[in-house]
């Protein structure tokens, strides 16, 4: 990273850059001149047909995957070219993400899994065990904190993953398919705080979908076709 | 409502008899439900009336007295216009957006471009409802996600559509 502390956005508000990123798998091509920008607090829903790329690109912007070809800039510094230990170090410190099977840890209650990423994070056990009951309110979750992920619903399963995800207050909730197991209430239950808590904090949103209900959420959508990305502004 | 505009689009792909016009609607939009012929030069008229079609008198010798209608410049660019503007996203807008794909690939002109802009127009609409769900009552988001689920039925349709263009396209261009 540049001495600019990701703290603080870049200028013009624009958070998270792609510009023409190519990746195959073998021979597949998965992303094939992708680019996308993300503003600051923005909520963006990246959608488009199976197969198309759009969870590679979101695993690009991450810096989960790193593409062959092309940039990811975070806050304007380049994200892809960063060595794997520091990469893997401002994932952990800004970044959460919300998948949409199998996140949590079945051996840990709710609240040590919302607690895990600041124990990783170095907070100790109490401390961190605090700040991650605060969110069993906020996710409409109370009671619930000592159940372990097998007594637990699907929906409520799923807001857990977002209170892990949000604990540690990150730049960027990256949040690929978060309801694509769910029936549509507790979707639109789970949409409705996740994205209720990530405005309250600022939080940009990265929302892969291929649900027109789950994007309706977002400020913005952009569509993955083939590898690329159609950006409409809509007006 | 989309009777003269879809005739229009029908004669821009070449020009046509009132008969062959509705014919050619029958097989493509009307879907058991036939055009009358009295709508169909009722309609004519109005088009012509409009500048945007003229009728042709019929060459003498050339058979029963028809008229031939040909597509005016002005019918050309009303209809590019017709087929490029989104509709407004409201429920059950089956015939509307069907005629303007299938017109759109009758006439060369890029379906996915339009699908793209109507797409766009169907989430921003599902945005506003989302938002009214979260800001009103339960009475309210019923009505909300009444709607809701009809655009998201439109989309899934769109997405569906917009990935057999290529096979739609020469179905109606055969």
């Amino acid at each position: 990273m540049t001495a600019r502390s990701p703290e603080h956005g870049s200028p013009g508000g624009e958070l998270l850059q792609a510009h023409d990123l190519h990746l195959s798998f073998g021979a597949t091509p998965a992303l094939r001149g992708a680019s996308v920008s993300v503003r600051q607090a923005e909520i963006l829903a990246v959608m488009g047909p199976s197969g198309s790329g759009k969870s590679t690109l979101l695993h690009c912007l991450a810096g989960i995957l790193t593409p062959a070809a092309g940039e990811v800039f975070f806050d304007g510094a380049r994200l892809d070219t960063l060595p794997e230990a520091p990469r893997s170090a401002l994932r952990r410190q800004y970044f959460g993400f919300v998948f949409q099977f199998g996140q949590l840890v079945p051996e840990l209650t709710a609240e040590e899994n919302i607690a895990l990423p600041l124990l990783l994070n170095g907070l100790r056990r109490a401390a961190a065990l605090t700040q991650a009951r605060e969110w069993f309110a906020r996710l409409d979750l109370e009671g619930l904190e000592r159940r372990r992920s097998g007594e637990l619903s699907g929906g409520e399963a799923q807001r857990v993953a977002v209170g892990r995800a949000l604990v540690t207050r990150p730049r960027v909730l990256f949040a690929d398919e978060p309801t694509g197991a769910l029936d549509s209430l507790t979707s639109e239950s789970v949409m409705d705080l996740l994205t209720t808590a990530a405005r309250g904090a600022g939080t940009t949103i990265v929302l892969v979908t291929h649900e027109a209900r789950v994007a309706a959420y977002a400020d913005r959508e952009v569509l993955v076709r083939d590898g690329a990305v159609t950006d409409r502004v809509i007006v | 409502m989309t009777v003269p505009k879809t005739l229009l689009g029908l004669l821009e792909r070449e020009p046509s008899y009132g008969y062959e016009l509705k014919r050619d609607y029958d097989t493509f939009f009307g879907r058991g439900k036939p055009l009358p012929f009295g709508q169909v030069y009722a309609t004519l008229g109005r088009l012509a009336r409009d500048g945007l079609v003229e009728a042709r008198e019929p060459e003498p010798g050339s058979g029963p007295e028809r008229k031939r209608y040909v597509i005016t410049p002005t019918g050309v660019a009303e209809i590019a216009c017709w087929l490029a503007e989104p509709v407004e996203p409201e429920p059950h807008l089956k015939s509307l957006l069907f005629a303007k794909v299938v017109l759109a690939l009758m006439t060369g002109r890029s379906a996915e471009t339009y699908l793209d802009e109507q797409r766009a127009k169907h989430l921003q609409r599902m945005r506003e409802l989302t938002e009214l769900k979260r800001t009103s009552g339960l009475v309210d988001a019923l009505l909300a996600d009444y709607g809701l689920f009809h655009l998201e039925a439109d989309l899934r349709w769109m997405d569906l559509t917009t990935a057999r263009l290529r096979s739609l396209e020469e179905a109606v261009r055969s």
